[in-house]
C-alpha cells in the first residue's frame, strides 16, 4: 500500500491582485490574503482519492517556510491528509532550494508517490517537481491530467502542447498535477475543526544542512505597461466597423 | 565559451521556435549548437538549415523516438560540460526537461526569460504576466528558456555541420505509451488568433455552448472561460482562461458576460484586442477592454454571429 506525499506552497490568494512596493523591490504582500497554491490542491485532492480508492494508506503534507505556513498545512489536513511536517525556514525558498529539501524529505519518509502542483501561481517557475525527481533519479510525469496506479506501476496522461501524452512510470516516482487532473473538494468547518487535532510536526531547514542561498537574484519589481484605455460602442454594427475598419481585423 | 540549443520536434518537422531560440542564443555572441534528440534526416537537415549556428548535434537511438524527460536530461548531461549557456524555446517540451537538468548540474533555471538585459540578467513575469522580475542568475552556467515570440526568428538557408553524438543507457523506469492530438475543429487556445470566452452570465452549459459555439465557429476561434463559469460547471476545466488556467494572448479576445476579476484578465490581459460584452457597465472588464459594449448578451451575440461574413 502506497504512502503518498504531497507538498502544499503558500501564496497569495489567486483572487488578490498583487502590488508592486514603490521602491520596486518585491511584491508587496504584507496583509494579503494568502492561501494554498491552486495547483497543489489538485495534488492533494488526487492523493485523496487514491488513499480512497484503496490505493494508498497515508497522505503526508508537507510545506517549507516559516509558522505562518500553518495555514496551509491545516487546510491539506481538513481536506483529509494524514499528518503534516512544516520545514521551517526564514530563507527566501527557490526552486532548486525546495527541491533539495524536498528530497531530504522524501528519504526519511520514504513515500511511493510524491505528487506536487504543476507550478506555482506566483513564481510561475514549474520546475520543483522535475528537479526534485532529477535529484532522486526518479520517473517523472509532469503536468498530469490523469492518473491510474497498478501494482508498482503509474500510468499518467500528461497536458502537452497539441494534445496529451500518456506514461509509465515505475514507482516510487513525482507526479505534477494538471488543474484538469480533477476538482478539489471543498473544506466543511467540522473537517477544519478536526484538522486541528491532526499533528503538525516541525523540522528545522538548517538542520538538514542543504544551502539554501538564493541563485537568482531579484533586481528590479515592476508592473507591466497598463493597457491604453478603450471606448465604448452603442451597438453590435459600430463594434464591427471599429473592428475592421480601425483594428484590420477581417471579420 | 559555448551555447546549446535543446531543439523541439514532433518526430515529423522541427518546431519553427527553434529559429526563436537561435536568435536569443546570439546574446552570448558565442558559437552555437543545436541538439536534436532523436528525429530524421528531414528534421536535422531543417535544424542544419538555420543561419547562426556552428553545429548540429544529432543524438538518435530507437528509444529516443518519443523522448522522456529522464532521456533527454541524461543526453544532456552527457554533453554539458562544453557549455556556459544551455536554453530552449519555452514549451511543455522544454519546460518538461530544463528542470531536472539544472537540478543535476546545481544549477537555478530561468523560465520563459521575456528579454535578456546582460549575459546573467533577465526579465521574466510573476503572478501569471502581473509582474516582471528582473532577475541576475550567479551561477556559472546560464540555463534558461526563452518567450520564443519575444525574439525574431533566424532565417534559415545555412548549412551547418552535422555531428553524430553517442547517447547514453537509456532510463528504464519510465515507459512512453502513446499520445493524441488535438483534432478538434478549433484551434489551440493557447495559440489561437482569437478566443471567444463566456463568464457565470451565461447562466447554463447549455447557453454557454448554444450562444458562444456558433460565434467562436464562425470566427475560427478557440473557446474560453472564466474561473467562475467552470465553477459553475459552464464549461470544462481545460478552457479556463486565467491565473489558474490558461494564459492566452490573442490577436482578438471576445469576453462575453465577463465580469473581470484579476484572476482571470491576468490570463488575457496581452491580448493586442479586447472586446467585452456585459449587460453590467461597472463590470471591472471594461477597464482592460479597447471594446466595451454595454448590452444584453443573450441578444448582443446572436446579433454579431449573424453579422459575421
Amino acid at each position: 500500500m502506497m504512502k503518498i506525499l504531497v507538498a502544499v506552497k503558500r501564496v497569495v490568494d489567486y483572487n488578490i491582485k498583487v502590488r508592486v512596493k514603490p521602491d520596486g523591490s518585491d511584491v508587496d504582500i504584507d496583509g494579503v490574503k494568502m492561501g494554498v497554491n491552486p495547483f497543489d490542491e489538485n495534488a492533494i485532492e488526487e492523493a485523496l482519492r487514491l488513499k480512497e480508492q484503496g490505493k494508498a494508506i497515508e497522505v503526508i503534507a508537507v510545506s517549507f517556510g516559516t509558522q505562518v505556513n500553518q495555514d496551509v498545512l491545516r487546510h491539506a489536513l481538513a481536506m483529509g491528509a494524514d499528518r503534516a511536517i512544516l520545514v521551517e525556514s526564514t530563507a527566501k525558498l527557490q526552486s532548486l532550494s525546495v527541491a533539495k529539501l524536498l528530497k531530504a524529505v522524501v528519504e526519511r519518509e520514504q513515500p511511493n508517490l510524491i505528487l506536487l502542483g504543476k507550478q506555482s501561481i506566483d513564481d510561475d517557475a514549474g520546475q520543483m517537481g522535475q528537479m526534485l525527481a532529477g535529484l532522486l533519479n526518479y520517473p517523472q510525469a509532469t503536468f498530469a491530467s490523469s492518473i491510474k496506479i497498478e501494482g508498482n506501476e503509474a500510468t499518467v496522461t500528461r497536458e502537452v502542447d497539441g494534445g496529451t501524452e500518456t506514461l509509465a512510470l515505475n514507482l516510487p516516482a513525482v507526479i505534477t498535477a494538471d488543474l484538469r487532473l480533477n476538482e478539489p473538494r471543498f473544506v466543511k468547518l467540522p473537517n477544519l475543526m478536526m484538522a486541528r487535532k491532526k499533528p503538525i510536526e516541525t523540522m528545522s531547514a538548517d538542520e538538514l544542512g542543504i544551502n539554501l542561498e538564493p541563485r537568482l537574484k531579484l533586481l528590479k519589481v515592476n508592473e507591466p505597461p497598463a493597457r491604453k484605455p478603450g471606448i465604448r460602442v452603442n451597438s453590435v454594427e459600430e463594434l464591427l466597423n471599429k473592428l475592421r475598419a480601425e483594428e484590420g481585423i477581417t471579420l | 565559451m559555448k551555447t546549446l540549443i535543446i531543439a523541439e520536434h514532433n518526430g515529423k518537422q522541427l518546431s519553427p521556435a527553434v529559429q526563436q531560440a537561435v536568435t536569443a542564443a546570439q546574446f552570448w555572441q558565442a558559437p552555437v549548437d543545436l541538439l536534436v534528440a532523436g528525429g530524421n534526416d528531414a528534421i536535422v537537415q531543417a535544424a542544419a538549415s538555420i543561419t547562426g549556428i556552428n553545429r548540429v548535434l544529432h543524438a538518435n537511438a530507437v528509444y529516443l523516438a518519443h523522448p522522456l524527460a529522464e532521456d533527454v536530461t541524461n543526453l544532456i548531461l552527457s554533453i554539458a560540460s562544453d557549455y556556459q549557456v544551455i536554453l530552449a524555446a519555452h514549451s511543455s517540451f522544454s519546460r518538461n526537461i530544463l528542470p531536472r537538468v539544472g537540478a543535476l548540474l546545481d544549477v537555478a533555471m530561468i523560465s520563459d526569460a521575456l528579454t535578456i538585459h546582460a549575459d546573467n540578467t533577465y526579465k521574466r513575469s510573476g503572478y501569471a504576466g502581473n509582474v516582471h522580475n528582473v532577475i541576475r542568475s550567479t551561477d556559472n552556467i546560464q540555463l534558461l528558456t526563452v518567450h520564443s515570440s519575444n525574439f525574431a526568428a533566424a532565417s534559415l538557408g545555412g548549412s551547418a555541420e552535422v555531428i553524430n553524438i553517442d547517447v547514453p543507457a537509456s532510463f528504464t523506469k519510465t515507459r512512453w505509451i502513446s499520445e493524441t492530438h488535438n483534432l478538434s475543429d478549433r484551434p489551440a487556445l493557447s495559440s489561437a488568433k482569437i478566443v471567444v470566452s463566456g463568464g457565470r452570465s451565461l447562466g447554463s452549459a447549455e447557453n454557454f455552448e448554444e450562444i458562444l459555439a456558433p460565434l467562436a465557429t464562425k470566427l475560427g476561434a478557440a473557446l474560453g472561460a472564466t474561473r467562475a463559469a467552470v465553477d459553475a460547471g459552464y464549461a470544462p476545466n481545460d478552457i479556463q482562461v486565467g491565473q489558474t488556467g490558461v494564459v492566452v494572448a490573442p490577436e482578438l479576445y471576445i469576453a462575453v458576460g465577463v465580469s473581470g476579476a484579476v484572476q482571470h484578465t491576468y490570463g488575457m490581459k496581452d491580448s493586442r484586442i479586447v472586446v467585452a460584452i456585459n449587460q453590467d457597465p461597472d463590470a471591472p472588464i471594461f477597464q482592460v477592454a479597447d471594446y466595451g459594449l454595454v448590452a444584453d448578451l443573450f441578444e448582443a451575440v446572436p446579433t454579431l454571429t449573424a453579422a459575421l461574413n
